[in-house]
């Protein structure tokens, strides 16, 4: 008996996937254009960066008490924000989720609403607000809350998609009703999903405060902009390492909780 | 066929007439078409065949989990295709279903996915978690885990217990709410031969004493032919034997599989 030959080592690509690698790189190509990519400008750069950080350096100290405030209230915005945001996206993900509570015509409207919410950035929600409810941290609390919905209501409504069928057919088998079923079989099976999902939006949403100020919506935003506005660059300093510790640091207390909460959630 | 001309096999009552049923899925083709028979009240009828001639697909038409493509399906009296929203929960009240997965919420006390067994007939949040439950309601529970074997697990999660043990807690759930008709797809398809033996004697016992009529699935043909009083067998989408248990030879089994 001969020997069977191996295969070829590379699927051979068809006409239409060449097609569409070609696009791909033509997009790219496109992109970077209107990017108004430029080499010479990259090359000029480190020579400004440097001179930035010579004048930045070292960080000013002067108003550390009044910028530990300013971000204690930027951690108050990002926590409120999302824990109202994580509440009512509970319901709104149920309303989204296809087969858990209503019919396919009320998770699309629900979907589509998300995703307008989803595509309006944190920074233009806190301009919204500012309008709506004037300037200060009340303002991006609510923008928060909008970005925090947009995420997780969406998410949510996926892990509860995502879960195993089986329980909730047997609980259809014994004549229970939707909010049942929902309440009893995908909510705890999707709950594991859920902490994590929440606890990534607590990490978004203290990210997004710390600029919000550069709209008027509280946070320490704000005296990074006056800051750079009065060429303050030592002061700047402090404020830019100050948001990366805070945010480096939620991130790091989020895979803590999330390694030990998945472990023994009930 | 209409489903008023389905011959009574038994003389009495019958809790479910399946008339003329056909199922299709896309690409796969016609899982079954045609099929016709009635299971009378208090009878537990084996459903063989081998994989992917619908078994699973026709259990679900007949608790109307599933739309059949033609054809009729009367639960318990009611034609399922007639029923409006509320009435076929009210139906199903009268029903359960026990998987071959189990399909236990993981998270969740012993008790717990027990007292879900009976939000057919009562809804709501207080029989979402046992903490919450009526004192009767958790009474009851304990009562059927108590006919299972397992009343010492009640407060212990169900993904802390072994496939046999997580089995009998299925049953007690799906009969819990005292159910008049139980489906059960392959049932110990996940257990070791051993488990399998355990969880299947208890489950007949259970249904027998309490006269609930039953559909169920095995491919273990020794089961069928004890626990069943009445042998359908699937072929080709067809119903290839429909016969008492007791005129059923093994090679007759045998050749369903080939």
């Amino acid at each position: 008996m001969s020997e069977p030959s191996p295969p070829p080592r590379f699927a051979r690509t068809g006409a239409s996937g060449f097609l569409g690698y070609a696009l791909v790189a033509v997009l790219v190509v496109w992109a970077f254009d209107g990017a108004g990519w430029s080499v010479e400008r990259l090359l000029a750069s480190p020579p400004r960066l440097a001179d930035f950080m010579s004048r930045a350096w070292p960080p000013s100290t002067a108003n550390l008490g009044r910028l530990a405030w300013k971000m204690v209230e930027t951690l108050q915005i990002a926590l409120a924000g999302a824990a109202l945001g994580i509440v009512l996206s509970l319901p709104i993900a149920l309303f989204a989720a296809r087969g858990v509570l209503v019919g396919r015509g009320v998770n699309w409207a629900v979907r589509m609403a998300l995703g307008f919410v989803r595509a309006v950035p944190d920074l233009v929600w806190a301009l919204v607000f500012v309008v709506a409810v004037g300037l200060g941290p009340f303002a991006g609390m609510l923008a928060i809350v909008a970005d925090t919905i947009g995420f997780c209501a969406r998410f949510f409504a996926d892990d509860m998609e995502n879960t195993d069928p089986g329980p909730a057919e047997a609980l259809t088998a014994t004549g229970a009703r939707r909010i049942d079923i929902a309440a009893c079989a995908v909510i705890p099976a999707a709950l594991p999903a859920f902490v994590s999902t929440a606890l990534f939006s607590v990490e978004k949403a203290v990210r997004s405060s710390t600029i919000l100020g550069l709209v008027g919506a509280g946070g320490i935003g704000i005296e990074l902009k006056v800051s750079f506005d009065l060429f303050d660059y030592p002061t700047a300093l402090t404020v830019i390492l100050m948001i990366a510790v805070v945010v480096v640091g939620v991130e790091q207390i989020g895979a803590v909780l999330r390694r030990r909460i998945m472990g023994s959630t009930r | 066929m209409p489903l008023d001309r389905v011959v009574h096999r038994s003389g009495g009552v019958d809790d479910l007439r399946v008339a003329g049923l056909a199922k299709r899925f896309g690409k796969a083709g016609t899982v079954f078409s045609d099929l016709s028979f009635t299971i009378a009240r208090g009878e537990c009828v084996a459903l063989v065949g081998a994989n992917g001639t619908g078994k699973s697909t026709l259990l679900r038409c007949c608790l109307g989990l599933i739309l059949p493509d033609a054809g009729q399906v009367a639960l318990l009296g009611s034609d399922l295709a007639r029923l409006s929203g509320p009435r076929r929960r009210q139906l199903r009240a009268r029903t359960g279903l026990v998987g071959q997965k189990h399909n236990l919420v993981p998270r969740l006390s012993v008790l717990s996915n027990v007292i879900h067994g009976l939000l057919g007939r009562h809804s709501g949040p207080r029989y979402w978690w046992q903490g919450l439950a009526p004192a009767e309601a958790r009474a009851t529970a304990m009562a059927a885990l108590a006919k299972v074997g397992l009343a010492d697990l009640a407060l212990r999660r169900a993904d802390q217990l072994s496939g046999g043990q997580s089995q009998r807690v299925a049953i007690a759930r799906a009969l819990v709410c005292g159910p008049r008709f139980l489906v059960a797809d392959e049932p110990c398809a996940s257990l070791d031969p051993q488990a399998g033996e355990e969880v299947m004697a208890l489950f007949m016992s259970l249904v027998k004493r309490e006269g609930v009529t039953v559909i169920f699935t095995s491919h273990n043909v020794a089961h069928a032919l004890r626990y069943g009083d009445r042998i359908i067998g699937l072929q080709g989408g067809r119903i290839a034997i429909d016969a008492a248990a007791k005129t059923v030879s093994a090679q007759d089994m045998a050749a369903l599989y080939v």
